[in-house]
């Protein structure tokens, strides 16, 4: 009897463990597609271009398969590459100067567009446009408006009596950066208006109404009633627009490939020209491993920005 | 929901390695390694004719040889500037095609790697070759690609345009100068030519460059920068566009076509698009020289067909028969006649341009020229990148001529 009752509770124990380890099994069948998923698309890409960066990977690496270890070397050559200090110039002027215009000028469209009216609906959407055309179509539309003699801008420009000369948009070293962050910002006001917008929508039009009451309107009421809702909103827009303007590329290539005289090099275009032009594999990685890490910079004050805002 | 934000950022921050690393092991078709001894009954090919009317017509010529050697072919076409890429991805992945066409300053790069098979050890040779392009498919001294046809790089000129302004076509470099001059007016340049910064930027300078002397081992040399003045001339004098440096030699045809250049720089691949326009009555003349007793010097383009390592050894020497046919004389001069290029033996030219006139001066140029791995091999990228960096800096004012080479060379 007792050893019989003593068996039973042991059997259900094991039962129960058996079930316990069942469920733990199935918690991890459920994580496992996403956990092969990560280390499949993001984990091996990023150790595969971290050891690539430490090795002499060119050319030959594809046909023998031998790739010997070098460790910073590629990059120190980086690093003192005479274009590096230019690049990293050129990068940070092409980030801040694309976020801070597409920004303000994405906030103003989105305050613009909260205010109902006829065709605003289509007007906001049509404003999506840049967004939808493939970069290089973009770049290739660009490329002729901006040209020096026959493009439209010049034109328009001239026949305005705007300017005398036609302005040398891509051909010259001083100005093609300009313009290459001017066509930037035109691909990026769509990414900030809609976010915004979205962010406008969810302040509460009673806040609006109590602040009336108390005498803030217009622009009183945007800073002590937008801008506090919208904080958190826009420090997520500006944070994924560093990200994703610091890696920029195709643009650059599509409009200018680097040049004139190397005028708007940035770290991507460098990473991509060792890598794709030089075929000094390892020390395209050593760039994107740079770029990579000043991105990370942003992407934890992200996490850290949208936990606060969580906890909040 | 914190595990979903850092996938996000993570994305956005790993993209860029994923574009680095996007060429890996997926290579394309698998190619049947069964077959052994003479039983060899097909061939795969890779090339980068993606376009008609080449990608036809060189398919006429692929056809005709597998007829001959009574195999059946399976061709893949790529786009020119992905064929690299392509090919390095078939290396990784051991699935590199039977048959394999190169752009002919490519050929040493990729034969350095030692994936291809020395042609000489299959029966070929390069007798009867213009030198300049058995230098551009030789490394170490063995053959290890041959071109069927070739191409360069001369003076396109409207022939209206040069009557009206009783121009005629330039023998010198002066007579060049003061043609674009006399030819420019409001909404049309005297001559275009291409001074991007890629190789396409070199490749367009080499004839200034290697007629007035110049060479590659030694940029800082004053030939090398003379020829360099004379581009910067013709910029800066509004003879030509300040938009060289960044046109491509689709952009300078573009110009030439829409009656905005009288005079141009380009290859006679160009031909087909400028015979749709029959209001444009062009010529082509050798590329002038500076000095009257000098003889015009230009780059040999076209592409060389290789036979890239194969374990098979059946299959690698029915694959090195194929090449042999293409580079047969009769189809060289099919290939050259229908696609406005020019033999690569020296025996058929005589005969070449008896047939198609109108690329008379493309085939004397051809005689004198050379190939852009000839002497550097497969450090020639290095010194063609010095080459339009140098361009661009005198260009846009950055630096003389004459110090432009040093400045892109140092550091």
């Amino acid at each position: 009897m007792v050893a019989l009752t003593r068996t039973t509770v042991a059997g259900r124990e094991r039962v129960r463990g058996r079930r316990r380890r069942g469920e733990d099994l199935t918690k991890l069948l459920f994580v496992l597609p996403a956990a092969v998923a990560m280390v499949a698309l993001f984990g091996y890409p990023v150790v595969k271009n971290l050891l690539m960066s430490l090795q002499d990977y060119t050319l030959k690496t594809f046909f023998t398969g031998a790739a010997p270890w070098v460790g910073l070397q590629n990059y120190s050559t980086v690093v003192h590459d005479k274009l590096f200090a230019d690049a990293m110039l050129n990068t940070a002027l092409f980030t801040v100067g694309s976020i801070a215009f597409q920004f303000v000028i994405g906030l103003g469209l989105a305050l613009f567009f909260r205010n109902r009216f006829p065709l605003g609906g289509l007007l906001r959407s049509l404003l999506l446009l840049p967004w939808l055309l493939p970069l290089i179509v973009s770049s290739a539309t660009w490329r002729s408006i901006l040209e020096q003699d026959s493009g439209i801008l010049n034109r328009t420009l001239m026949g305005l009596h705007i300017v005398d000369d036609p302005v040398p948009w891509l051909n010259s070293p001083s100005v093609a950066l300009i313009a290459v962050i001017g066509v930037n910002i035109w691909i990026g006001i769509p990414f900030n208006v809609t976010l915004l917008y979205s962010g406008l929508s969810e302040i509460p039009d009673e806040l609006y109404e109590a602040g009336q009451l108390d005498g803030a309107t217009g622009w009183r009421a945007f800073v002590h009633i937008t801008w506090p809702n919208l904080r958190s909103v826009a420090g997520v827009v500006l944070m994924l627009g560093v990200v994703y303007t610091i890696k920029v590329l195709d643009i650059i290539l599509g409009l200018t490939g680097g040049g004139p005289a190397n005028a708007t090099q940035t770290l991507a275009t460098q990473s991509y020209e060792k890598s794709f032009v030089d075929f000094k594999f390892g020390q395209g990685a050593a760039l994107s491993n740079i770029l990579i890490a000043i991105s990370f910079v942003f992407a934890i004050f992200y996490l850290r920005s949208t936990r606060r805002a969580v906890d909040e | 929901m914190i595990s979903k934000r850092i996938a996000a950022a993570l994305a956005g921050a790993t993209t860029v390695s994923l574009l680095l690393v996007a060429c890996g092991d997926n290579g394309g078709g698998s190619k049947s390694s069964s077959s052994s001894g003479d039983s060899v009954k097909s061939l795969t090919i890779l090339d980068y004719y993606n376009n008609d009317p080449d990608k036809s017509l060189v398919q006429k010529g692929l056809d005709s040889c597998a007829t001959q050697l009574g195999i059946t072919i399976q061709r893949e076409t790529v786009p020119g500037d992905t064929l690299i890429q392509k090919v390095l991805q078939q290396a990784s992945s051991k699935t590199l095609p039977d048959v394999l066409m190169l752009d002919n300053p490519d050929v040493q790069q990729i034969a350095a790697t030692g994936a291809l098979a020395p042609l000489n050890d299959l029966g070929l040779t390069g007798d009867g070759v213009i030198k300049g392009m058995v230098d551009a498919t030789s490394y170490q001294g063995k053959l290890y690609g041959l071109a069927p046809v070739t191409n360069t790089i001369a003076l396109f000129y409207n022939k209206d345009m040069l009557a009206e302004a009783g121009v005629q076509p330039p023998k010198t470099w002066d007579e060049l100068k003061a043609a674009a001059k006399k030819l420019t007016k409001p909404g049309r340049y005297g001559m275009a030519f291409n001074a991007n910064a890629t190789y396409e930027g070199s490749w367009q300078f080499l004839p200034a460059m290697w007629t007035n002397g110049g060479d590659e081992t030694d940029l800082t040399s004053p030939q090398v920068a003379e020829a360099l003045q004379l581009w910067t001339d013709l910029v800066k004098s509004g003879s030509a566009s300040k938009s060289v440096i960044n046109w491509t030699q689709g952009d300078v045809n573009d110009q030439f076509i829409a009656g905005k250049a009288a005079m141009m720089v380009n290859g006679p691949w160009q031909i087909p698009s400028l015979n749709k326009n029959p209001k444009i009555k062009w010529d082509v003349v050798t590329f002038p020289v500076n000095k009257p007793d000098q003889t015009p010097v230009a780059p040999l383009g076209g592409e060389a067909w290789t036979v890239p390592l194969n374990k098979d050894q059946a299959k690698q020497q029915k694959a090195a028969d194929f090449v042999k046919c293409l580079n047969s004389d009769q189809n060289e001069l099919d290939w050259a006649k229908a696609r406005f290029t020019i033999p690569t033996k020296t025996a058929l030219l005589d005969q070449y341009v008896k047939e198609v006139p109108s690329m008379k001066a493309f085939t004397e140029q051809v005689k004198t020229a050379r190939s852009r791995t000839g002497k550097l091999g497969d450090k020639w990228p290095d010194a063609a990148k010095v080459i339009y960096q140098a361009i661009q800096l005198a260009l846009t004012g950055k630096a003389s001529p004459q110090d432009a080479f040093k400045q892109a060379s140092g550091g």
